[in-house]
């Protein structure tokens, strides 16, 4: 029987004990597959018929666990989904053999089925991943399960395998992001922390909006977050924790302002900017408090400082040249090498999961971009262009780049988008009302 | 007499004017019947009020795109300002910095920090005790104009100095 394929990695547990799948095992040689380096892709065609209703009440669980499995592959641009008004034949069970000759009319080169199942508020589901031109199913059926309230957690988790069997990366569905919910009119912005999926679902709020806070950062596990507050009436560095929403001021010397935190890659140390005496420098602590160390004395503006994800180095932007420009030093400071040379102003610069890019905002010809260059400042590319969008965000793959995109004028807003590395795949995350800032968590456990 | 007279007029200028929003309006009032000359403390009319201080002295200072150096009238003005700060002690001051909206947060933060910390080194310059004065820095966090093209970014780029009664602690 087929479903003997199935692997048992069945976890009936809450939210945050939906632990790992298995890695997912070796691609299968075929057909099917994207190679999302090519500069221009046709999206592969895919079908997710409902899954099956395995019993316990489950049929809703069945049918929106499969709507978002194909809304997560269809929203990257690399797929695209053959609406179910053109099958030819239905999944009845998610045992019976597959039809290939059927999926293959409709011209649906992957295939992916399910089943969900309910029991005592918990769901399992089963899926199963098909190369219809081959007739070959690709990798093996997967089963887990998980609280029956975080079934979307469990369907992004399907997208995630789904995508990685498909183009060999690993997926990003599976994840969180931080950002600033922003209210009231534009002279008198109110600020709070929001924490959702990465598809904009599950909000939740962090902080309120009595003091301002700005550009949120998680730390490598997901579980803390580094942001600015006004709290004390200045700018200093705070550092969260997501699941009791506590928090402590990491710096608060009276004269001086932190701001700009990031973690490094092991989360034990933070690196940040501080001004004193109007002079901005990155300066780096524990994330614990105490060993404090200065990374940068100039006169200059240094700032937006992000790590190598080795940990080894420090990308950070300052204007020493007269403009800002990205520069790269050891993450122990010392002798910085410029990367960026192009017209205009770059700034926000963040390193990207893979290590080979480097993302930032840059402002040329009264406009703003996002764009991306390799860390010797090579093969600069420009992913958008508008009145001003800035703070780049990598998805935990390195495959995209969320940001906020500000409209023009007194009714100006900031709102969440993102764009494909490619340049592609411009879209709109929404949000309950503004939102800028936003920060991508890896892919969560 | 004549004293006593003063005072009652006085007395009934501050109940007025702690109900007024606009303290000006009142002073003005109650100006003209006490005669030329006549203080309406608090108001924008007592030298030694914040009131006069930001109306009248003014006390904010506005800055080129990208820089955070004075002007010839920035100079002007902070140079009144040093005075009104010595003459006045019972006074601390916060100097905010802000930026326009044209240029990435972080960075508008820091140049904020630059325009706030060039105003302070200035009062400092002209005598005001360091210890009175302490800077915070915006962005581009906190416009005062809404639109977005240079008739509110020249507005947008400054320095305020805001002041705070007595205590020099915060």
């Amino acid at each position: 029987m087929r479903l003997k394929q199935l692997l048992g990695y069945a976890l009936f547990a809450g939210l945050t004990a939906l632990s790992p799948l298995m890695a997912p095992t070796a691609m299968a040689e075929g057909p099917l597959r994207i190679e999302i380096t090519d500069g221009v892709i046709e999206p592969l065609p895919f079908a997710v018929p409902a899954f099956q209703d395995d019993g316990g009440g489950a049929g809703n669980y069945a049918s929106n666990i499969a709507r978002l499995v194909a809304a997560d592959l269809a929203g990257t641009g690399l797929f695209r989904e053959v609406p179910s008004s053109a099958y030819i034949s239905s999944i009845t069970s998610f045992a019976s053999p597959v039809a290939y000759e059927d999926w293959r009319a409709i011209n649906a080169q992957a295939l992916i089925t399910g089943a969900v199942s309910q029991s005592g508020g918990n769901l399992t589901v089963k899926f199963r991943v098909f190369d219809v031109f081959s007739g070959q199913q690709l990798g093996e059926g997967l089963q887990f399960g998980g609280s029956a309230s975080s079934w979307r957690r469990m369907a992004h988790k399907v997208a995630d395998i789904v995508y990685s069997r498909i183009t060999g990366e690993t997926g990003y569905f599976d994840s969180r992001v931080v950002f600033v919910s922003e209210s009231g009119p534009k002279n008198a912005r109110r600020k709070r922390l929001g924490i959702m999926d990465f598809d904009g679902a599950n909000v939740q709020y962090l902080t309120d909006s009595s003091s301002l806070v700005l550009a949120p950062r998680f730390s490598p596990t997901g579980d803390k977050v580094l942001y600015t507050s006004y709290e004390t009436g200045f700018p200093q560095v705070y550092v969260l924790d997501v699941a009791s929403v506590g928090r402590r001021a990491l710096t608060s010397k009276e004269g001086e302002m932190s701001f700009a935190p990031r973690f490094s890659p092991d989360g034990t140390r933070v690196v940040y900017s501080l001004s004193a005496g109007g002079n901005t420098d990155i300066f780096t602590m524990n994330v614990n408090g105490g060993g404090e160390q200065r990374l940068t004395s100039a006169p200059s503006i240094e700032t937006a400082p992000s790590y190598s994800p080795d940990g080894q180095y420090i990308v950070f932007e300052s204007d020493r040249s007269g403009t800002q420009q990205l520069y790269i030093m050891s993450a122990n400071g010392g002798e910085a090498r410029r990367i960026s040379f192009g017209p205009g102003r770059y700034g926000t610069p963040v390193w990207s999961p893979r290590g080979d890019l480097i993302a930032f905002t840059k402002q040329n010809a009264g406009r703003f971009h996002i764009g991306v260059m390799r860390t010797d400042g090579s093969e600069e590319r420009l992913l958008t262009a508008s009145f001003l969008d800035e703070g780049p965000s990598w998805s935990p793959n390195g495959r995209v780049i969320m940001f906020t995109r500000e409209s023009q004028g007194a009714d100006g807003a900031p709102a969440l988008y993102s764009v494909d590395i490619s340049g592609r795949n411009l879209r709109r995350v929404v949000t309950d009302g503004p939102a800028s800032d936003p920060a991508w968590s890896p892919l969560l456990k | 007499m004549k004293s006593y007279a003063l005072t009652a007029v006085l007395v009934g200028v501050l109940a007025v004017a702690g109900c007024s929003k606009s303290p000006m309006n009142a002073g003005n009032g109650f100006g003209a019947d006490a005669g030329a000359g006549a203080i309406v403390p608090g108001s924008a009319s007592d030298p030694t009020s914040p009131a006069y201080f930001q109306q009248t002295i003014g006390d904010r200072v506005l800055f080129a795109v990208d820089q955070s150096s004075l002007s010839p009238e920035g100079i002007d003005l902070l140079t009144k300002q040093s005075a009104w700060l010595m003459e006045n002690p019972a006074f601390t001051a916060v100097i905010e910095g802000h930026a326009d909206e044209q240029g990435t947060r972080e960075y508008n933060l820091a140049l904020g920090a630059r325009r706030a910390s060039a105003v302070q080194n200035f009062l400092i310059e002209r005598g005001v005790a360091p210890n009175r004065l302490k800077t915070v820095s915006y962005g581009k966090e906190r416009p005062l104009e809404i639109c977005s093209d240079e008739t509110c970014y020249s507005r947008n780029r400054r320095a305020v100095t805001v002041l705070a009664a007595s205590g020099l602690t915060s």
